[in-house]
């Protein structure tokens, strides 16, 4: 009854090809995002910020990105945590490397070494396909882990390894505190999520799709797999390796090549899968779900053990939290295959029809 | 069907409200001194987590036990992290501010140390990283917030070096010889290499710089190089289940024990119990002590929380070399307390920054030592403004087969080379951060 | 020359330990289509149980042969390895049927992360040992002929000899037996196997109990070589670029695959490895596959990827 978009006709091409054709849509997302910058750091403490709401922020990123690359083109890739740790890595450097160096433009240009990457990376594509193309992608994770590790160029020869950064800056404004860190990743999530559903909505991403389904068909209709498939991977790359460098810059503070490990990559793809391929805001979805489940288990366990009079050890709670981890999974996986996208997009169908049924 | 997709909502409405109430705050009402316990008890580094954790929490039972600290009790929270830096730090945040504040932290991670060296003096609490960490934090005029007590990795390798040495009839008749460092691929195993290529460059010994990826069981090729190397001696720079599996490709590739040499975290029971016999005269370095079963801290241990009921883990751990090690970490960290509650008040909490201070005037004598059980363990230490480290003493001790034996001799790492080494780094270090040197007022805060 | 013989015969045995930790994979994978991600946890869990009952039963039942510990404890945790096949079976794959391998994949990295957690909350996270009387010390054969002899490691050989007649021992399973016929139909086309009246549901639960079965021999070797921990199943990760290369779909490509993967790893690790600081062999192994990927798409022996528009 409240949903329906009846009475809004629209006048010229442009209205209709809005993102947010119907008007109670725009109004929503205008006021979540205005909650999002405004109305969250009034109601959350510092824990919550630094614990689940920029991680959650960073993740989704990234997660969008691979989301375009697995979700929209098809290609399953394993090497996200690679190219998350080229753009850290990347940006450290030019941030070291350069005085003066301006932060946005250091993590961007995180995210440009990442596309070159990427795009080398996605080489394999063009002959690989499927399963085979998910394992050869682990060869970018297990190349970049060494590579971080022993060549000392890229940590500018720190012994240890491990490189850190502090003193984050913009235009004069520091980042410091975890509001203003939740401000400057939401900005940045922001805008990339709308640049990717602009573009996902555009003659690239129909591209990009045409070859998810059947890429045969598409090379036979003059689609050219070689720049649709490239493309996709310099873009995902580009995404991730910002989100990479806000991890490093802005969550940790300072890493070693570890925090990008293949479970990094595993959890970039859950994030996908759970949240729903092929959907931007599905990516987002699987990033909160995935974020939040470890932190309410942990939290949860304990509790749940009171109440049925058992105390369980740390060690019986990290365990429980994987069983149950992988145990929610399978069941999300089989309840809803095609992700939480796909409930959401459900539920907006039922609020169409509302109050009626069917 | 429609269940299902109930089910699903319910779920996931109860998920993010959870999430939000996340962090479970208690006040405590009494004066109760808090101590957050960051321990990996599953993993492939869980066997040498396992046993330092029990000691850890053991010795805080203990405390209290005997009625606290001036009759401060105690409160410990373990939060697993599985060895990973990540959740080191997502620990660190969780825990820093419950139960009235955390006192003092120690990850038992040199990466994880790396990383809370960026965030202890904004949050103002100290970091013990006894026998682990950076080397050049025993530098307190840089590094005001670490405390590296009983020795850095540059003094284990220094105490090595001199060791052999020592084996070979002086440090000159080095020359010439081969040394191989097989070390873990992380921040842990590359502390020790400045130090052994100055030492190199001083002596004239090749080092072989043999790295292993996390988490060291591929060790094949490693092992095979060093056959065809053959080296005079092999340091060996392990954790987890990497210490383990060295002993083992030794044995396959036939590499003599005798000539191996462990850092003090690879020289504990869990590296050499299943290999047992074959792992006979394999010798790694003892931070003051070694496996103490007759110690009068142990037997106090086993008589007071052991036999009530009240111990953590396994008897048969008790007095291991991890745990002992658990057990002096925290000891550490009760009589930096001590010495803060003697300057800030008897019988009251104190905070991090009061911690901070009583871990930098802490001095250990013999009688102190023996009143608290330690006796025959470990000697003594004090450690000051400039310096975080204290005593920088070690042993050589070798696994017989059924258990350590232990060396005579104690080794001091050489000041005339730390020293130098140390104050460039930690000036590095500063200039890095745009950070100054504490001026000698700071000393007395 | 000796030492390029003993690095190249380590390589082999190498090769052979992860042609069974591979083995798993792809007979899951030709049966069922699904990607096994689980495997390596499978081989922990079994590996987990053998050593910890052939811990246990001698102290509960109060008798000290270690043979006897060892064959109980093998077919206990062979028992368990099928229970979980059968509860795999029921409890996921039943429900996932149609569903695109990504799902497919993802649902089976839920269930390694949850097998992790169960073998750990079972057995426990400590280093455990499994003694199958493998001799630990190396031989050095043939003297005469090179200086100080080839140093031969005699646990891998056996090793070896273990996953070679594991694979002849499936080879008759699968060719001479009316079930390995049966499976290779439902390889081959799952409704035209169905329509034959192949019972699904039942052939799935025995490729996973043979897939067990194979991770609890592949578990035995591999935690006698170098104990049984939760590392173990990394093995997996070191398992793959072995399917890639030798076809996802194909037992002899399985070992073959096995067998160039270890030689490569090996070599490169020894003798390339010092000119870039050493620990290249796990991405070297990943890009020899790769390398071969871009010549043959389907692997060495894979089945080749049609395409139909």
């Amino acid at each position: 009854m409240f949903y329906r978009e009846n009475g809004q006709f629209k006048t010229n091409y442009k209205a209709d090809q809005q993102i947010f054709a119907i008007t109670q849509d725009r109004w929503a997302v205008l006021a979540l995002i205005a909650f999002a910058f405004i109305g969250v750091p009034m109601m959350v403490d510092e824990y919550l910020f630094r614990a689940i709401l920029i991680p959650f922020l960073i993740l989704a990123l990234a997660a969008v990105g691979l989301n375009i690359l697995v979700g929209y083109c098809g290609q399953l890739s394993l090497g996200s945590g690679a190219f998350m740790a080229i753009g850290a890595y990347g940006a450290y450097n030019f941030i070291m490397r350069i005085e003066g160096m301006p932060l946005i433009l250091a993590l961007l240009l995180g995210g440009v070494c990442a596309t070159i990457a990427g795009i080398v990376f996605g080489i394999p594509s063009l002959r690989v396909r499927g399963l085979y193309l998910a394992v050869a992608t682990l060869a970018a994770q297990f190349f970049w882990d060494w590579a971080f590790l022993r060549i000392g160029w890229f940590t500018i020869y720190t012994p240890s390894g491990s490189v850190a950064v502090s003193n984050l800056q913009v235009f004069g404004w520091t980042i410091n505190s975890p509001v203003e860190k939740y401000w400057f990743c939401l900005g940045f999530l922001t805008v990339f999520a709308l640049l990717a559903k602009n573009l996902v909505r555009s003659a690239i991403g129909r591209n990009w799709m045409a070859i998810r389904d059947m890429d045969v068909a598409a090379a036979v209709i003059g689609i050219q797999p070689l720049y649709a498939k490239l493309s996709a991977f310099a873009v995902s790359s580009f995404i991730i390796g910002v989100a990479g460098g806000l991890w490093g810059f802005v969550h940790l503070g300072g890493w070693e090549p570890a925090a990008f490990d293949i479970q990094r990559s595993f959890q970039l793809l859950f994030m996908v899968i759970i949240g729903g391929m092929g959907s931007i805001m599905g990516s987002m979805f699987g990033a909160a779900f995935i974020v939040a489940l470890p932190i309410f288990l942990n939290q949860a366990l304990p509790v749940v053990g009171s109440w049925v009079g058992v105390t369980i050890s740390t060690a019986g709670i990290a365990h429980a939290e994987f069983m149950i981890f992988g145990a929610l999974i399978v069941w999300f996986l089989i309840v809803e295959p095609h992700g939480l996208a796909r409930l959401w997009s459900i539920g907006k169908q039922k609020m169409r029809i509302w109050p009626f049924p069917h | 069907m429609k269940l299902r997709k109930l089910m699903l909502g319910a779920a996931a409405a109860a998920m993010g409200v959870s999430a939000l109430l996340a962090p479970v705050s208690s006040a405590q009402a009494e004066e109760t001194q808090f101590f957050p316990s960051l321990v990996y008890r599953t993993g492939a580094y869980a066997p040498n987590g396992i046993p330092f954790a029990n000691g850890y929490s053991d010795y805080y039972r203990l405390v209290n036990e005997r009625g606290g600290i001036n009759g401060v009790k105690i409160t410990v929270e373990e939060c697993e992290t599985g060895y990973s830096t990540d959740r080191i730090v997502e620990c660190y945040e969780r825990l820093k501010g419950q139960n009235g504040g955390a006192t003092v932290f120690q990850p038992l991670s040199t990466g994880g140390t790396f990383a809370l060296t960026e965030k202890a003096p904004v949050d103002k609490i100290p970091l013990i990283t006894a026998g682990l960490g950076r080397s050049e934090s025993e530098d307190g005029g840089i590094f005001k917030w670490n405390f590296p007590l009983l020795g850095t990795y540059w003094v284990a390798a220094d105490v090595l070096v001199q060791h052999v040495g020592k084996e070979a009839g002086g440090l000159d008749k080095l020359k010439g010889k081969k040394i191989a460092l097989i070390y873990h691929d992380s921040a842990y195993g590359k502390e020790p290499i400045p130090l052994m290529q100055k030492r190199a460059e001083m002596h004239g010994f090749e080092l072989q710089l043999l790295p292993v990826a996390h988490p060291g069981v591929e060790q094949k090729a490693t092992w095979l190089k060093v056959r065809r190397n053959r080296p005079d001696y092999v340091f060996l720079w392990g954790w987890g289940v990497m210490n383990s599996t060295a002993i083992k490709e030794a044995v396959a590739t036939g590499y003599p024990r005798e000539k191996m040499y462990g850092v003090w975290w690879s020289g504990a029971e869990p590296d050499v119990k299943d290999v047992a016999d074959a792992a006979k005269g394999y010798n790694s370095l003892a931070l003051q002590h070694s496996a103490e079963y007759d110690s009068s801290v142990v037997k106090e241990v086993l008589a007071k929380l052991h036999d009530q009921g009240k111990g953590t883990g396994p008897r048969e751990e008790v007095g291991q070399v991890l745990y002992m090690r658990g057990l002096i970490s925290a000891m550490l960290a009760t009589e930096g307390m001590r010495v803060a509650q003697a300057k800030y008040g008897k019988g009251k909490r104190i905070t991090g920054e009061q911690m901070r201070w009583g871990l930098e005037n802490m001095n250990l004598t013999t009688i102190g030592l023996n009143s608290l059980g330690f006796g025959g363990v470990m000697r003594t230490t004090s450690t000051s403004c400039n310096d975080h480290m204290g005593a920088s003493w070690a042993r050589i001790q070798t696994w017989n087969g059924k258990g350590w034996d232990v060396g005579n001799t104690w080794y001091e790492g050489d000041r005339k080379v730390l020293g130098p080494m140390v104050t460039a780094t930690a000036n590095k270090y500063a200039a890095d951060k745009k950070l100054t040197r504490r001026a000698a007022s700071d000393c007395n805060s | 020359m000796a030492f390029f013989l003993e690095t190249l015969l380590g390589g082999l045995m190498a090769g052979m330990l992860y042609s069974l930790v591979a083995l798993g994979f792809v007979l899951i994978f030709k049966a069922s289509g699904v990607f096994n991600f689980a495997q390596g946890a499978m081989v922990l869990f079994a590996a987990l149980a053998m050593a910890r009952f052939s811990e246990w039963l001698p102290q509960w039942l109060g008798f000290d042969n270690l043979l006897l510990a060892n064959v109980l404890a093998f077919l206990i945790a062979g028992i368990l390895m099928f229970g979980i096949a059968w509860l795999v079976e029921r409890l996921v794959l039943r429900h996932l049927v149609n569903q695109d391998g990504a799902t497919l994949l993802m649902a089976t990295l839920g269930i390694t992360y949850f097998i992790d957690g169960l073998g750990q909350s079972l057995f426990g996270s400590d280093i455990y040992q499994i003694n199958i009387g493998m001799p630990k010390e190396p031989v050095f054969l043939l003297d005469s002929v090179f200086e100080g002899g080839l140093m031969v490691n005699l646990e891998d050989v056996y090793a070896a000899i273990i996953a070679a007649s594991l694979v002849i021992l499936l080879t008759i399973f699968f060719n001479k037996t009316i079930t390995g016929r049966a499976l290779r139909a439902v390889a081959d086309d799952h409704q035209a196997a169905q329509s034959v009246g192949i019972p699904l549901n039942h052939i799935w639960v025995v490729v996973w109990c043979v897939a067990g079965l194979v991770a609890l021999v592949a578990g035995m070797i591999w935690g006698s070589k170098m104990g049984v921990q939760f590392s173990l199943s990394t093995v997996a990760l070191r398992a793959l670029p072995v399917i890639i290369l030798g076809g996802l779909t194909s037992v002899p490509g399985a070992i073959i695959g096995g067998l160039i993967i270890g030689v490569g790893e090996k070599l490169s690790e020894v003798f390339l490895g010092g000119y870039v600081g050493g620990g290249i062999e796990i991405w070297f192994a990943y890009m020899l596959a790769l390398v071969v990927l871009m010549f043959r798409p389907q692997g060495l022996f894979g089945e080749k990827i049609i395409d139909r528009v």
